[in-house]
């Protein structure tokens, strides 16, 4: 079985993403498009952590939601263990779906308010909310199985940021797009997330890119980095040397800016 | 000294269940400080942040204690004048910021809204003051950003909407939840010094809600430690980050990772901490008898 | 900008039971009729003309709300009456909103032609007058009771089509409907088990408020007399004829004109009570 896989699970290249820029719609005729990503290549081997970090409004979620196909691309190559999905029909995406979930930025709105956690982790599964496999997944993130019940509404922030990752770990994907999401979640939390997701990085064979503002979380995590700025990749480095020798003065910029707890130094 | 927000004996529950999620908060903020609000999540930090703006969820009772804001008690008025109160004072930055938008409006409209509404104004001066407050939050193209609508912006800049929405009306006191988890560090930086300067020129007080005690360090002045609804050290940020008092927070700044260390390693906080505040809290329970007659 | 879950605080105990429990007098009024009535409501009887209802002089035993000017029970033909305001609401209410909130429902959803499609029907319906569109079906139709169903239906489906296309572009964009795509769910399904439960509380609402207006228009068409045979009693018909006789028999118009005004209040009351009770988010 190990064979016939690709080595790389992600291979992008050139890849580019417009959307129409309604601002600047003419009256009459098609809207201008406004380019979002500008040519961006990269690969993810198996079983890697990628980092993905770069400013806000950089086009991180815009290449995230592209790679697990809520996008479709205007440019570009997008291997998915050697099958190019990038123009792929939906119904011909199906079968593959399983295989690459997403983790998404905005956790209350990533959960339907009308459906309990239970059936919200046992939906994909095509299983009950009873399901022994949605108790065990709630457990994984730290949740008690009585969180079931709950509405995402009864949850607070952290909570329900957990029940997304617990969604997602419960299909057991091949790849997983986690689109910040230990931000909401303190710092013991966090520890508990991450060390699960690197056990099933290390025991399962997981592939995940990794996308996060807090570059000690992708120091720890990550064995590789890109940053984004503006829609283009100006670093891709292993973790040590981006954090070590940092090239692109964006990089050095934002490692400036992290916040160490020391109030001695103040702003 | 009391402060521009006085909070005290604040407990709450869930009107169902009965189960307690604040347990007894104390929390004073003069004007012109900044308060952290630390403490692992379900803590009931965000709790505190709606029992102040008056919009807790229906589920949640408040049994006892007084909230007062600029000197007046905001459960002894009637919900109207709360409402203009609160709405004249005081602003929240919610922690999910795109339920807390809505979809099918243009952004524009909801900033200036608030200010044509609550604050009287013109909608030129409103329209002006928004793109103002924008730009302060570094939001490129401004113009052009009020006319989207926030599912086409990115996480960050909804964020930084919400942050230049609060800000528009220059509110009293600011409840932000966790306002800069979507930002990154370049952009959370400029903002959080925002925050500094908008307070130093009004005299804003700030009640911060956030996980990240680097962020503490730099903007805080007093901070709460909380742990399942009660405040387990209050302290002042000097005084925290050289001699944490209480087990729980020393154990929470241990935890806190370092990206100047490579070999920091993820440490959860201790079970033995953790199992020692839980006993803790159950004991003041078991010690607390609600003053007065519950009210709803 | 705050949440505004956090302000809906209203106890909705009361309205519910209220509305309930008139709509549940309603619909056994209307199912037990011929049971519960004390008089036939066609028997006419010229010596008993306008008789006024019981509590006042001049009254006869047994005619609690009095009688017309052909000395027809008023509460007798009021009962009556409930029944075709009953087919009226359920069958053309049902069938409004069946047909409106599906086409929304793809509209909002599926987007491309079939919203454009839907959107510009929808457009052109609304640019006609409601109530000389309904006087022309009914001319084309011809009365009945089927005709003025479909005259209803024909009419309102616009108006759920339309509220429901709106909501359900909205919760299209939020992050759970692409959640389900990723899951791997087909797009039926995703409309299925997660747009619908979504939508499902502005539908209901919707539905029973349509209930209200389907009596209501049927009370319409009765008055001008375009709806059903005038042999068969209803409140539209009542409401007519009482109003000739306003000030001789004021009780000829007013009793109808309550039932009319208590149905069509408590089914609005009923659905944003029904809301408030048994939504997850609201509760
Ligand atoms: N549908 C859309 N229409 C117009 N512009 C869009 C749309 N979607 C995204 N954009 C724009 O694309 C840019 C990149 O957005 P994206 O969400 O990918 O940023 P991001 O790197 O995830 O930022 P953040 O860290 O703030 O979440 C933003 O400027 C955003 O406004
Ligand atoms: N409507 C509700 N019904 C039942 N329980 C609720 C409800 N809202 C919140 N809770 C519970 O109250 C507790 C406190 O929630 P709160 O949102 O204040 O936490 P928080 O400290 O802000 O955490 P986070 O950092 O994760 O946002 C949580 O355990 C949560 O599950
Ligand atoms: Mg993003
Ligand atoms: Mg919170």
């Amino acid at each position: 079985m190990a064979d016939n896989r690709a080595d790389n699970i992600f291979e992008v290249s050139d890849l580019r993403v417009d959307v129409a820029d309604m601002t600047r719609k003419p009256l009459f005729g098609p809207a201008p498009r406004l380019e979002i990503l500008k040519g961006i290549s990269f690969t993810i081997p198996r079983g890697a952590v990628l980092g993905i970090v770069g400013g806000s409004g950089s086009g991180k979620t815009t290449l995230g939601r592209t790679m697990v196909r809520l996008a479709e691309p205007s440019g570009g190559r997008m291997l998915f263990d050697g099958h190019d999905i990038a123009h792929l029909s939906d119904a011909a995406m199906r079968p593959l779906r399983p295989r690459i979930q997403m983790i998404f930025q905005d956790p209350l709105s990533s959960l339907n308010p009308r459906l309990t956690v239970g059936r919200t982790v046992a939906a994909p599964l095509n299983a009950r909310a009873n399901d022994p496999r949605v108790g065990e997944a709630l457990e994984h993130v730290g949740l008690p199985a009585n969180f079931a019940r709950r509405y995402p509404h009864e949850l607070s922030g952290g909570q329900r940021q957990r029940v997304g990752i617990a969604r997602a770990i419960a299909m057991r994907p091949e790849f997983i797009l986690a689109d910040e999401i230990v931000s909401g979640l303190d710092v013991s939390s966090q520890a508990q997330v991450l060390m699960l997701l690197e056990k099933l990085v290390a025991e399962l064979g997981l592939t995940l890119a990794f996308i996060s503002h807090d570059l000690s979380v992708i120091r720890r995590l990550c064995s590789r980095v890109i940053v984004l700025r503006s829609g283009e990749i100006v670093e891709d480095a292993a973790t040590v040397d981006l954090f070590e020798r940092p090239q692109h003065a964006y990089t050095r910029e934002l490692l400036d800016a992290i916040p160490t707890p020391d109030p001695s130094v103040r702003w | 000294m009391s402060g521009f927000l006085e909070i005290r004996g604040l407990s709450a529950r869930l009107a169902g269940t009965g189960q307690r999620l604040l347990r007894s908060v104390d929390i004073s903020l003069p004007a012109g400080s900044v308060r952290g609000l630390v403490g692992e999540s379900g803590a009931g930090k965000s709790m505190i942040g709606k029992a102040v703006l008056g919009v807790l969820p229906k589920a949640v009772e408040v049994i006892e204690g007084e909230i007062l804001l600029d000197g007046q008690d905001l459960q002894k008025v009637s919900p109207a004048e709360r409402r203009r109160l609160i709405g004249a004072k005081a602003a929240l930055i919610p922690q999910d910021p795109l339920t807390a938008l809505n979809p099918s409006r243009r952004i524009g409209p909801q900033i200036t809204d608030r200010l044509v509404d609550i604050l009287g104004w013109t909608k030129a001066r409103a329209a002006t003051r928004a793109l103002e407050v924008l730009a302060e939050v570094s939001i490129p193209e401004p113009e052009r950003i009020m006319r989207l609508y926030p599912h086409e912006l990115s996480g960050g800049m909804r964020q930084r909407i919400l942050i230049a929405s609060a800000f528009a009306a220059e509110p009293k006191l600011i409840v932000a939840d966790e306002p800069t988890t979507a930002l990154d560090v370049t952009v959370q930086k400029q903002i959080l010094k925002l925050i500094s300067e908008l307070q130093a020129r009004h005299g804003t007080a700030l009640l911060f809600v956030t996980h990240d005690l680097g962020v503490v360090s730099k903007v805080c002045d007093t901070l709460s430690v909380l742990y399942a609804g009660k405040v387990v050290e209050d302290t002042t940020v000097e005084r925290f980050f050289a001699a944490p008092q209480h087990g729980y927070s020393s154990a929470l700044l241990a935890a806190t990772p370092r990206h100047t260390d490579p070999s920091s390693s993820l440490k959860p906080v201790p079970r033995e901490v953790l199992d020692a505040v839980a006993a803790e809290v159950a004991a003041s329970d078991a010690a607390w008898r609600p003053s007065g007659g519950a009210r709803g | 900008m705050l949440d505004g879950r956090g302000s809906i605080r209203r106890r909705s105990g009361a309205r519910l039971w209220l509305s309930a429990a008139w709509l549940t007098v309603f619909v056994l009024a209307a199912l037990l009729a011929p049971l519960i009535s004390p008089h036939d409501p066609l028997a006419q009887d010229l010596m008993l003309g306008r008789l006024p209802p019981a509590w006042i002089a001049g009254a006869e035993p047994g005619y609690w709300l009095g009688t017309d000017s052909l000395g027809r029970d008023v509460l007798s033909r009021i009962i009556h009456g409930a029944r075709i305001a009953l087919v009226v609401a359920l069958i053309a209410g049902t069938a409004t909103c069946l047909l409106g909130s599906v086409l929304g429902l793809v509209a909002g959803f599926y987007r491309g032609w079939a919203d454009r499609l839907i959107s510009r029907l929808v457009d052109i319906w609304m640019a006609f007058p409601p109530v000389l569109f309904a006087i022309l079906l009914i001319a084309v139709l011809g009365t009945g009771l089927t005709s003025v169903i479909l005259a209803i239906v024909i009419i309102d489906w616009t108006r759920f089509c339309r509220v429901v296309r709106a909501e359900t572009l909205n919760q299209s964009k939020m992050d759970y409907v692409h959640s389900a795509k990723v899951a791997g769910f087909t797009r039926l399904r995703t409309l299925a088990t997660e747009i619908l439960p979504n939508v499902l509380p502005t539908i209901i609402a919707l539905l029973t408020l349509e209930m209200g207006i389907a009596v209501i228009v049927e009370a319409i068409l009765s008055f001008v007399n375009l709806s059903i045979s005038t042999d068969q009693p209803t409140w539209g018909g009542m409401i007519a004829e009482g109003r000739t006789s306003i000030h001789q028999a004021w009780w000829v118009l007013v009793f109808p004109l309550i039932a009319l005004f208590l149905t069509v209040l408590s089914f609005a009351q009923f659905g944003d009570g029904l809301r408030e009770r048994f939504d997850p988010v609201l509760r």
